[in-house]
């Protein structure tokens, strides 16, 4: 038996302490799920995360939520939950709240011994106004600076609450707490799911609009790509700082000729191996946060990459 | 209406108005009173009953902390190092080397008639095998077909064999994981250390978790051990209690021959901790005599030899890091204030001092808020708890339950690698709680060590390793007081202690039959103190018929 040719489910962590906006975020990406069929694990159903409008139909361990969505209880047993989880059709994507002070990367490397199962991401969200004392917080500092150090994606909420001043202070204090991590902000937990959950196939290359719901806007753009790339050369030069973009996912032919999935999450890239289109034809999809994202940035960076160029 | 006055070599009452009696006299289940004959003739029409005449009777031993699961868990292969007897009264013998353990599963594994059943083990304790580590390869001498798996004494680390790995999809290179060491071939090494490491294969080698909270077989092979003990109450300290397992322990406990009280404790999982408190008061109401419900468990941090329990500076001996939050400390808030609005009884696991200090903390905040006499709010297991954190216990009206036991077994542990000689000998300080005046019970946390209340007793007494090493002299408590502390003390964290753990008027008929006198016993031989069996409720039960 094995799982090797069915894709493995992607799943993503949204830790944060309490009140940073965690079960906002994720009632906002169940609302703007854009056909993906979502899995959110929980504790146990007394504390639903989930809004009661979403909630179709409720039985034993499951609730089916609206949007071919559905909600799970694994009590004090996640690796059993997630176990379960991995063999269920019909999940493109599973979404775990983590308690306030889990630690991120316990679980995802959890993950990595689950069969069926990839760890996408890990989002920390912070609250704009407490993130700090919380830092400094007798019991909570440790669990608080090891979740960000822990980030792919920090997502800092309630900007609104704030004054610019504070958030530039904030934003400098995070590039040294969490330096794995790219910093994103929001208002009411309005995060794309593009980002928060990654690109989804069926929709990822189709359009470059913008595709926000309120808050600050996400862009994408996508490339066609018809010649071979150094894939790991356009992944660190992807992840710079400087071209803005907080996730990217392709399909590539490696310059060795092998077709790589490419995704970038914050600063972490993963190059798999991935089968031939049946077009034959590259894709690459960039999806910024907040600052527009300059196509023809974008573009130099895939050109740089291309064998002509690093061959000399 | 029958009253029966029982003679007895003794009667050791736990009551100080009146602390030994010749004779006690029972009616209904409960006691008319402890003294002599002639005064208890006066009850009227009688029959005096001399079956207990050459025994001692103490009031029934109240476990403060224990699971139902040590009754299930009998239905795997017991590996430990040490004796233990099993509900139905055999006892196995402790195993002196891995080849023993092998040999003892290699056996059990031929009496499984079905090919494909896992194999399953339970009680390994390889640290005293000079930590000489389990392997795939030991277990795969056994089968290679068959998924087998050992759980350790500690229930910390499970070892699988090679089957149990291919099934959970983990026999393969770049496994990177804590939890899962890797031989040099870069395989697991079939060693699954931690909740999330262990939850890929459990299933896989037969370690139902249904079977740890909602078993009725177990239930009832619990109570069994608890007559082999002389242990008339027990708690079930951490069970999610759904509906259908209430249901079912109502109806078992119910059973005319039921021969234990059991303190079934609600777990909070989740998040909203108010709505845990209100259910937990919903559940009181369908109490019987022989199921107490309506009491709450916190878990605030993790184990001290899993490195998990959370430490204050200067943290683990050998450097690990600071430990694990198990519950968010405004959860913990949350809890505790309703819980005193409500008056809904919360016993909180707290093992590293900060733990045990954020429930100080957020305990005192909460009070100021709910000031309620009464309260009995209890720490458990509280193993490292100093002389402050005990006077603030006392000042809060908090009550303590020391974990003894863990000094015997893994006390050497503690002292050489988790929390070093200094802290190793003040843990489970039960003399300081005494003196800060913080009513102490002592427990066993069954099956993580076995239920046996004067084990317990005589480790708090005596606080020897398996080594031999006395651990914290003067944190030793005299055999009188350990005696409270397995009966009236935790009834008293139990809000029991107007029911049972004496034995005088108005209380119930539950008793331990012993056939040593724990008083007259050398107290480094307390633990060899024979029970005969229990009377509970006025019921006889006796350990060898049971």
């Amino acid at each position: 038996m094995t799982l090797s040719h069915v894709a493995a489910k992607p799943v993503t962590l949204i830790s944060g302490y309490l009140g940073a906006g965690k079960t906002t975020l994720v009632n906002h990406l169940l609302r703007n799920a854009g056909g993906r069929r979502i899995a959110v694990a929980v504790n146990e159903f007394g504390a639903l995360p989930i809004d009661p409008d979403l909630i179709e139909q409720a039985s034993g361990d499951v609730l089916t939520l609206a949007g071919g969505c559905i909600c799970c209880s694994f009590g004090d047993d996640l690796t059993s939950g997630l176990v379960a989880l991995a063999n269920r059709d019909n999940i493109d994507s599973i979404l775990i709240e983590t308690s306030g002070v889990a630690l991120p990367g316990s679980v995802a490397q959890s993950l990595s011994l689950i069969a069926g199962l990839r760890h996408e991401a890990t989002l920390v969200l912070l609250d704009a106004e407490t993130a700090r004392k919380l830092a400094r917080d007798k019991y909570l500092g440790d669990t608080i600076l090891r979740q960000l150090a822990e980030a792919d994606l920090v997502v800092i909420n309630k900007t609104d609450l704030v004054t610019d001043n504070a958030r530039a202070e904030l934003r400098d204090w995070l590039a040294a707490t969490a330096p794995r991590a790219k910093i994103m902000e929001t208002e009411f937990g309005a995060l794309s799911p593009d980002i928060a959950l990654g690109a989804y196939a069926p929709s990822a290359f189709v359009a470059d609009a913008p595709s926000g719901h309120g808050g600050a806007q996400p862009q994408s753009q996508s490339f066609k790509i018809d010649s071979a790339l150094d894939v790991a050369h356009l992944a660190a030069a992807l992840s710079d700082e400087a071209t803005g973009l907080v996730r990217a996912k392709g399909f590539l032919r490696d310059s060795d000729g092998r077709w790589k999935t490419l995704q970038i999450v914050g600063r972490r890239a993963d190059i798999t191996a991935a089968s031939a289109p049946q077009d034959g034809v590259g894709r690459l999809v960039c999806i910024a946060h907040g600052a527009p994202l300059e196509r023809a940035r974008i573009a130099a960076i895939i050109e740089s990459c291309k064998p002509s160029d690093f061959s000399s | 209406m029958t009253t029966t006055i029982y003679s007895a070599r003794k009667i050791i009452t736990m009551n100080p108005a009146r602390p030994t009696a010749s004779h006690v006299a029972v009616r209904d289940g409960r006691i008319l009173g402890a003294g002599t004959l002639e005064e208890l003739t006066g009850w009227g029409e009688h029959i005096v009953d001399n079956r207990f005449a050459d025994m001692i009777l103490m009031p029934g031993f109240v476990e403060g902390h224990s699971h139902a699961f040590e009754g299930a868990v009998w239905r795997y292969v017991y590996c430990g190092w040490f004796d233990r007897v099993a509900p139905d009264g055999k006892t196995w013998e402790g195993l002196r080397s891995l080849d023993a353990v092998i040999a003892r599963l290699a056996e059990q594994e031929k009496t499984l008639a079905d090919a494909a059943a896992p194999l399953t083990g339970w009680g390994l304790d390889p640290i005293y095998f000079d930590n000489v580590r389990m392997t795939r390869e030991d277990l795969d001498r056994i089968s290679k077909d068959r998924p087998i798996g050992v759980m350790h004494a500690s229930f910390h680390i499970l070892n699988v064999n090679t089957k149990a790995l291919e099934m959970a999809g983990l026999m393969r290179s770049g496994v990177n994981h804590p939890g899962v060491p890797l031989g040099a071939d870069g395989m697991p090494t079939g060693e699954m250390k931690g909740p999330e490491a262990q939850g890929t294969v459990a299933a896989h080698v037969g370690l139902d978790r249904a079977m740890m909270s909602g078993d009725e077989r177990g239930l009832r092979d619990f109570a069994r051990l608890c007559v082999r003990k002389g242990v008339t109450t027990a708690t079930d300290l951490a069970n999610p209690l759904p509906p259908d397992t209430v249901e079912m322990m109502l109806r078992v406990t119910g059973d005319a021959t039921y021969p234990a009280r059991i303190v079934p404790l609600r777990r909070y999982l989740g998040d909203d901790a108010r709505a845990t408190i209100e259910a937990a008061a919903a559940l009181a109401e369908k109490s019987s005599d022989r199921l107490r419900l309506g009491l709450v468990k916190l878990v605030a941090d993790g184990s001290i030899q899993g490195f998990s329990a959370r430490l204050r500076w200067p943290g683990y001996y050998n450097g690990a890091g600071p430990g694990l939050w198990y519950i968010p400390p405004q959860r913990l808030a949350e809890a505790l204030e309703a819980a005193l609005e409500l008056g809904v009884l919360v016993h909180t696991h707290t093992n590293g001092d900060e733990a045990t200090e954020l429930v100080l903390d957020t305990m005192e905040a909460a009070l100021r808020k709910h000031p309620s006499p009464d309260h009995r709010f209890t720490l458990q297991h509280c193993q490292l708890a100093d002389r402050a954190q005990f006077r603030r216990m006392a000042q809060l009206g908090m009550s303590v339950n020391l974990f003894p036991n863990h000094h015997y077994y893994w006390g050497d542990e503690h002292y050489a690698l988790t929390v070093g000689p200094e802290r190793a000998e003040r843990m489970n300080a039960c003399r300081a709680a005494l003196e800060a005046g913080v009513p102490l019970a002592i427990h066993s946390d069954a099956p993580v060590t076995p239920l046996a209340p004067l084990f317990t007793a005589w480790c708090a007494v005596n606080r020897v390793t398996a080594s031999g090493r006395t651990l914290g002299e003067t944190e030793k408590i005299d055999v009188y007081d350990a005696l409270h502390a397995i009966t009236l003390a935790p009834a008293w964290t139990l809000k029991l202690d107007g029911e049972i753990g004496s034995i005088e008027t108005g209380k119930r008929a539950d008793f331990a039959v012993l056939e040593d006198d724990p008083l007259d016993i050398a107290p480094d031989k307390l633990k060899d103190v024979r029970v005969w069996g229990t009377v509970h409720g006025g019921r006889i039960f006796e350990a060898a018929k049971i």
